[in-house]
């Protein structure tokens, strides 16, 4: 009965359409989650107050959402940088735990430091690491044509292995009972708090992400070289054409989104985690895949798909404790924002028509 | 849903057809009728509303108001496949074939049979009609004039009643036209009518029956073509005379602008085209024309010009621009050297289709001051786009105009006059002016030899001869990838060429 039905693509997408899919897709979503979750005895209404509401309640809470808005917004921004050139980096959990795990090899060296100089350097380290982690997509990509998006992918889970060889080796602390985890980074290796009381775990890693979402923000409307990269996602020969390089643009979106998420996962454990450990992040760089198209790889678009998304992370964790949400809640709420976004992205680029009886005769 | 509303007699009658899109009107109260084996030529500028008339003829899209009657009955034709169920075909000027597959794939998407029948069909159609193509051949793999021939093909697969046209000889050689015309006289005498955008006026009075034509989306007037010179039909057209460009003799200085020296090409791609031996000169203040039919080298000739197609290190002085071998580097460093280039297809390759005018200015413009220190500098580029479009008459909303929303003669006048305002000292031009109308093409050929006079090099790839003739100085011919000695434009004549065109060349024949 459905083959009575095709997609037929619209000759203009409007402008409409494109602000309606993120409300939509988040509308739907919603919906979703009280459907299912309702259907598993949690209250539908607790259920939306727990998302959307209790996380903005308290200061508490807000800084909560503050700490998980800061590497899905700066890792977001890094990616979709790459995705407008359609260059696919579906490794940025890889890029994350490298960074981290590079930068972490500072202050656990000099775990008794007080040179504040510690800090800038670690940042600069994860950037780098994450970078050059990234790096390797981007030659086997121009050197031999490999697929980045399978190479970036299968990239995460080398990191991870890396990850866990060095937390049980060279990096455990060796006083801390064989658990697989770092000492405890110094002062100077940590992100300042943003409250003075030291109440609150938010900290000044945000600033660094408002920061550099603007220079996103002027590097895509601005600059040249955002200009190329551009052209060569939306008409390759025109790029070809032009003289801009697509070797050099895989690179620059590589690196560029290898050295925003080595940055992040240098912010998780200079930040709320404090050590570094086998567990860095709950899928940032995947769900920051997530927020990058919801805010329709537009800076300030993905800074607020980012931070409505940090707000249904810090949501999902209390509606786990008091409205009976199954732990894997969060998970299946990003899967659904993931296939919503899709389904109502692709009714805005296409319509659905019925078939005529002369045409399935 | 059918109902008896008009005379039987008639194969096609439209009445009062409107098509708006938004404010704009694009069709206004057309009214046309169509007997039987009749060829009715449609003309008029771009943007005239040829097009649109004829995707709704053919159901792409449906009137606002006015209604379509087919052989006397009222039908709501919602789809081309209703209107290929009718016995409608057409031809498009902007190709309508899937890239990935082969030229027999692809017909047997519309076409029942299987790929061996069809493909023995496709022969005895290509030898019928003198259309030149592998069933075989992947579509990526062929050039525009092959693609071309491709759709004429499948078109005439289905049997048609009625056959839409759209610029079907553009890319044709003149022996095919004739041949190609042949068929579809013989086509009309066995009743199918046909429908015939295009802006070749002496073929209009060589094959149509009348010529209905639009002018901002109203017909201006029906007339029959053979009692009326092409001057005529021209003004009924545009409203004015056709202007032609002045023709003065070519003052070229010696030192060559571009220097090609046996330069061979092995396509990787065994459908594409190949080179062999090419050599020639271009001097400041010269048009060079290599005329030829599609097809046969120029394409791949363009890019390796242009460096979308670079070359080993080893025999970079195969191309020299103003004595400096390029063949090995960028299209960037040989665009520092003063070429510039307009290549043949506008859209997704000269530009950036869902990109304003304004972008797309950048695209080739921002070596000339819009970019500083890495950043565009917005108010230069608005200014230079905006020249952009004022000098060359580009009909656009401005600007923020995207370029996919231009006509092709916009389009082309855009990216001649982006490439024209970067003051290049050698201009490479592919296929100027194909597929736009005679306003718009008498333009762009006065701009080049405008350009020209200014002492810039210029060589011209067309497969016009008339265009050829019209404003080169020099002409050499391509042909399966071999290209002729040049032969002075004044001196020869258009047999000559034609005969050249059939590979009938000696490549050592006397330098001019």
């Amino acid at each position: 009965m459905f083959n009575q039905y095709t997609l037929v693509r619209r000759s203009q997408v409007s402008f409409k359409g494109i602000l309606l899919v993120p409300l939509v897709t988040f509308a739907l979503a919603l919906l979703g989650s009280i459907v299912l979750f309702g259907a598993l005895g949690a209250n539908p209404l607790e259920i939306l107050y727990r998302l959307l509401i209790d996380p903005l309640s308290s200061t508490y809470n807000i800084s909560e959402v503050v700490i998980k808005a800061a590497p899905l917004i700066l890792i977001a921004q890094g990616l979709a940088i790459g995705f407008r050139a359609k260059v696919w980096n579906i490794g940025a959990e890889g890029q994350l735990i490298i960074g981290a795990v590079v930068a972490s090899i500072i202050p656990i060296t000099f775990p008794d430091s007080q040179n504040v100089l510690m800090l800038p350097l670690m940042m600069l380290a994860g950037m780098f690491a994450g970078a050059a982690w990234a790096g390797i997509a981007a030659v086997l990509k121009t050197r031999f044509n490999a697929n980045e998006i399978i190479v970036t992918l299968m990239l995460n889970q080398i990191a991870i292995q890396i990850l866990f060889l060095l937390i049980n080796g060279p990096l455990k602390d060796p006083m801390g009972f064989s658990y697989p985890q770092s000492v405890s980074f110094p002062e100077v290796a940590m992100y300042p708090l943003l409250s003075p009381e030291g109440l609150l775990r938010a900290n000044a890693s945000i600033y660094v992400v408002l920061l550099l979402s603007v220079v996103a923000l002027i590097y895509v409307t601005r600059t040249f070289s955002g200009y190329t990269l551009l052209v060569g996602g939306l008409a390759p020969d025109a790029a070809r054409y032009a003289g801009f390089s697509a070797k050099k643009a895989v690179w620059i979106s590589l690196l560029i989104g290898g050295a925003a998420a080595g940055l992040a996962g240098m912010g998780e454990v200079s930040g709320p985690i404090g050590r570094l450990q086998p567990s860095l992040s709950p899928g940032y760089g995947f769900a920051a895949i997530i927020v990058a198209f919801l805010g329709a790889l537009n800076p300030i678009g993905i800074f607020v798909a980012g931070t409505f998304m940090a707000i249904i992370y810090v949501g999902a964790d209390g509606a786990i404790i008091d409205a009976g949400l199954p732990p894997a809640a969060p998970t299946i709420f990003q899967g659904m924002v993931l296939v919503f976004y899709l389904a109502s992205f692709a009714l805005v680029q296409y319509r659905i028509v019925r078939l005529q009886p002369e045409a399935t005769a | 849903m059918k109902t008896t509303a008009g005379d039987p007699t008639l194969l096609l009658q439209l009445r009062n057809v409107t098509k708006r899109y938004g404010t704009f009107v694009a069709n206004d109260g057309v009214n046309l009728t169509l007997e039987q084996g009749q060829i009715c030529a449609i003309l008029g500028e771009n943007g005239a509303g040829k097009s649109t008339l004829m995707k709704t003829i053919y159901g792409i899209q449906q009137p606002d108001e006015g209604e379509i009657i087919w052989n006397g009955d009222k039908v709501a034709v919602t789809s081309p496949s209703v209107a290929r169920n009718l016995g409608i075909g057409m031809v498009f000027q902007h190709f309508s074939l899937f890239e990935t597959i082969s030229v027999v794939e692809n017909i047997s998407l519309t076409v029942p049979g299987t790929l061996p029948e069809l493909a023995e069909a496709i022969r005895q159609k290509a030898d019928e009609y003198g259309l030149d193509v592998n069933p075989e051949a992947q579509v990526h793999g062929l050039s525009v004039g092959e693609r071309q021939r491709v759709e004429i093909i499948r078109c005439l697969m289905q049997n048609p009643k009625l056959l839409i046209l759209d610029e079907p000889t553009s890319v044709l050689p003149p022996h095919s036209v004739q041949q190609l015309f042949g068929t579809l006289r013989k086509l009309s005498d066995r009743g199918v009518a046909m429908l015939y955008i295009s802006h070749k006026l002496e073929e209009i009075r060589d094959l149509c029956h009348s010529a209905v034509v639009l002018r901002q989306g109203r017909v201006t007037g029906t007339t029959n073509p053979r009692n009326a010179s092409s001057a005529d039909l021209a003004r009924l057209m545009i409203g004015q005379d056709i202007p032609t460009a002045r023709h003065a003799e070519a003052k070229p200085s010696c030192e060559p602008a571009l220097k090609v020296t046996d330069l061979s090409y092995e396509n990787p791609d065994p459908q594409g085209e190949s080179l062999d031996n090419v050599s020639m000169v271009v001097r400041p203040g010269e048009i060079v024309g290599i005329a030829g039919v599609s097809g046969n080298g120029q394409s791949t000739l363009a890019r390796l010009l242009s460096g979308e197609i670079k070359l080993a290190d080893t025999i970079a002085d195969q191309i020299e621009v103003f004595d400096t071998p390029v063949g090995n580097v960028t299209p960037g460093k040989r665009r520092k050297l003063g070429l510039t280039f307009v290549p043949e297809d506008r859209l997704g390759r000269a530009t950036v289709p869902n990109m304003s005018l304004s972008d797309n200015v950048l695209l080739t413009a921002h070596r000339a001051g819009l970019v500083r220190k890495g950043l565009i500098r917005r108010r230069t580029q608005a200014n230079f786009a905006d020249e952009c479009i004022s000098s060359m008459d580009v009909r656009s909303r401005g600007r923020h105009s995207i370029a996919s929303s231009l006509s092709g003669g916009n389009l082309q006048k855009f990216v001649l006059g982006r490439e024209i305002l970067l003051k290049p000292r050698l201009l490479i031009v592919s296929q100027p002016t194909w597929g736009i109308d005679v306003g718009a093409a008498a333009m762009v050929r006065q701009k080049l030899v405008d350009l020209r006079d200014t002492g810039t090099a210029i060589l011209m790839i067309s497969e016009e001869l008339e265009e050829i003739f019209e404003i080169s100085d020099r002409i050499h011919v391509m042909y399966h990838g071999k290209l002729s000695a040049s032969v002075q434009a004044r001196s020869v004549t258009a047999e000559d060429v034609g005969r050249m065109m059939m590979g009938e060349f000696d490549q050592t024949m006397r330098a001019a």
